[in-house]
């Protein structure tokens, strides 16, 4: 067989685009500046389409796909940003909200959260939904971190990271449905679980589920940029 | 037949409040009482949150104040942690909360008082606010709101928020101070030095006509509390408090936040959410006192800054012991103004003010602390619990309306036997009787750490439990 790569051309937003056999709907629009929004997805980590939000519309098909799993192919016609996305997106954005407790003013990531961004450029105004605020623990058993299982949207960006990159597997979900959660080891404390303590959770966490002790609001920027970084100096190793 | 009269809600607070009149047959006034009717449960839901976050969370029970809670927290948090904070930290704190207590007391003063005292207490209520004011005499209403920008302006410059900062964390500040912003808040100074001159004179000449308010407005003799230095001078954010009797003998001195549990207890009553404070050794109610300006200013030797020292002079002359008459409190508050600003100069000229080690870090190292400051309004306690985790376990809020529970219900009876006659009072009368709780700038919000919303009604209630006149607002 040849080793050639196989190109494919298709139309994102009515723009005329390449790409390899292969590739995501997400990755080709990133590659061509068009903007889908993200939560569950970071580049570095491998893509699960927990989310949804990344939803797009496929000209022929009346099913929305993921364009961070959903692969191209030839002629495909893609829409990013119609009116029934948004509404969509939306309404994901306000579950979410209103699944856990996400009261920004008093989170230790206001300002710095990903969710906050989300709904702000989604153009959420409220949440028509009725908040759920179940009680959920927070565990503080670790030396230098904190999970707050009220903040967590269940993206497992931590799970993954943790996972893939730092190669412990620590994290992983317990549960099913809504009464998922994630947890440490076979759901030990996270103090006195087999963690690294390498902190790449925390980075990676959207929301302020995973944050550094003693660190709060306008101090707790995270940087998630470092994983392609770690994976490239991997693969030239 | 006995009545009750109820002002519901009592205006020009922050915070909802109601007052009861209980009148005899022969319709004089038997008792008073002051209502805080909410209650919010802060101290409750605060458990199980990891520590640090205690100062923005109990930030949010007020918006008039909210750096007094983020201060008194962040040193109970300090205590957890057993940490000294830096220098410049605790300066650049300090003027936080001088700039919080400027602008606090620019708005009790000129938008929740200066009606009462410029335009008249029995002046048509049509125009007995701040616009009236204005419209009256805008000299003084632009003082008003210049006054109030100053010290709200501070706080948005060092905390880039000027309600809620969240730069006051355990350990410091988040960021120090860069000079653009130190030559921004020098530049202000002397605008807020002529706003608080022209508020000192307008009060200064206005004061006298009030010879019957001031003899009725809770002007009865009481112990006092508050912070104060080593040199006995007055502080807001550090020192260790002081409780005189009412001729100004100490009671005790030095009491450190960590023994505050073992000085000041808090009494519960029916008719009100808030709680009623009380000095432990001396007992309940003979062990309430007074918190807040008045307060202060009776504790204090000196002042510390060259104008501020000169009026608190003048203002010492009002009596040769301690000053009895609440209605003194917007006296008392104007001058505090003067010294925060003057204090807050002071500060910008600290050689470390600009240092960039403004922050203390550590862990759980203690499992109890507290923490205690001069709120506007007078001290505040915040006491926390938390496991080996750093996760609280327990809270207790003790805030300055509390402490100043038991003289404001005594304040409202005073006024109210003296303005109800015969079973009847005038709009004009049961504005004095509001102006009595005005005077010591209560918060309730933050004193029920409450939400809801309770509008102000005074009542007129009989013997028998019968309203018989009654006023909502």
């Amino acid at each position: 067989m040849s080793d050639a790569v196989e190109v494919k051309t298709l139309i994102i937003d009515e723009q005329e685009v390449s790409a390899r056999r292969g590739q995501t709907i997400l990755d080709v629009a990133r590659e061509n500046d068009i903007n889908i929004p993200t939560l569950c997805h970071l580049e570095g980590l491998s893509d699960v389409g927990a989310c949804r939000l990344c939803l797009v519309e496929i000209k022929g098909s009346n099913k929305l796909l993921p364009a961070c799993v959903a692969t191209v192919f030839e002629g495909m016609e893609v829409s990013t940003n119609t009116e029934r996305l948004q509404k969509h997106r939306r309404m994901i954005l306000e579950m979410l909200f209103a699944e856990r407790n996400h009261i920004c003013a008093v989170c230790v990531s206001n300002g710095h959260c990903e969710l906050q961004t989300m709904g702000q450029e989604q153009g959420l105004t409220h949440i028509r939904l009725p908040y759920r605020n179940p009680s959920l623990n927070v565990d503080a058993s670790h030396e230098r971190f904190t999970v707050d299982h009220n903040r967590c949207i269940l993206c497992t960006r931590c799970v993954r990271a943790c996972a893939e990159i730092e190669g412990a597997h620590v994290w992983d979900v317990m549960g099913r449905g809504i009464n998922s959660i994630v947890i440490t080891d076979l759901h030990e404390e996270w103090g006195s679980s087999t963690c690294t303590r390498c902190g790449k959770c925390v980075q990676v966490c959207p929301t302020g589920a995973l944050f550094d002790k003693s660190k709060v609001g306008t101090d707790h920027p995270k940087n998630p940029d470092f994983l392609p970084y770690l994976n490239l100096m991997r693969e030239a190793q | 037949m006995s009545q009750t009269i109820t002002i519901d809600p009592v205006t020009r607070l922050e915070g909802h409040g109601k007052i009861t009149i209980h009148l005899n047959g022969q319709g004089e006034v038997e008792d008073a009482q002051f209502h805080v009717t909410q209650v919010r449960g802060f101290e409750k839901f605060s458990e199980g949150r990891p520590f640090y976050e205690m100062p923005s969370l109990m930030a949010r029970i007020c918006g008039i104040c909210p750096v007094s809670h983020l201060i008194a927290s962040a040193k109970a948090c300090e205590a957890i942690m057993s940490v000294r904070i830096p220098h410049t930290a605790a300066q650049l704190r300090r003027m936080l909360n001088l700039a919080q207590m400027v602008q606090s007391h620019a708005l009790s003063f000129f938008h929740l008082s200066s009606p009462d005292l410029l335009l008249g207490m029995d002046s048509d209520p049509a125009h007995r606010h701040i616009f009236g004011v204005a419209a009256a005499r805008p000299d003084l209403g632009l003082a008003g709101i210049g006054l109030r920008r100053f010290g709200q302006h501070i706080i948005e410059l060092l905390g880039d928020k000027r309600i809620h900062p969240g730069w006051v964390v355990p350990g410091g500040v988040t960021e120090p101070l860069a000079p653009s912003k130190r030559d921004e808040i020098l530049a202000m100074l002397p605008e807020a030095y002529a706003n608080v001159q022209l508020a000192l004179t307008a009060y200064k000449q206005i004061a006298d006509r009030f010879q019957q308010e001031i003899s009725v407005f809770a002007n009865f003799p009481s112990n006092y509390l508050g912070l104060i230095n080593d040199d006995e001078s007055i502080e807001f954010t550090d020192g260790t408090l002081r409780l005189i009797d009412p001729k100004g003998e100490i009671i005790e001195d030095g009491i450190t936040a960590n023994r505050f549990t073992e000085a000041i207890g808090e009494a519960v009553e029916p008719f009100s959410y808030t709680k009623f404070v009380y000095y432990k050794p001396l007992g309940y109610p003979q062990g309430s006192y007074r918190v807040g300006p008045l307060a202060r200013l009776n504790i204090v030797k000196s002042i510390g800054t060259p104008l501020a020292e000169k009026e608190f002079a003048e203002y010492k002359q009002l009596s040769s012991g301690p000053i009895e008459s609440s209605f003194f409190y917007h006296h008392a508050r104007l001058v505090e103004a003067l010294y925060g600003i003057e204090k807050i100069e002071e500060i910008l000229t600290d050689p470390l003010i600009l240092d960039k080690h403004v922050r203390a870090t550590a862990g759980v190292n203690r499992l109890e602390g507290a923490g205690q400051i001069e709120a506007p309004r007078g001290t505040l306690s915040h006491h926390y619990k938390v496991d080996e985790n750093g996760k609280m376990t327990w809270a207790n809020l003790v805030v300055a309306t509390g402490h100043n529970n038991n003289a404001m219900n005594k304040g409202v009876l005073q006024a109210a036997r003296s303005y109800v006659k015969d079973g009847k009072f005038t709009e004009g009368a049961l504005n004095r009787v509001e102006a009595v709780i005005r005077t010591f700038d209560p918060c309730l919000s933050c004193s029920t750490h409450a939400f809801g919303q309770m509008p102000l009604v005074l009542s007129l209630v009989s013997p028998d439990g019968e309203i018989v006149d009654q006023v909502v607002r």
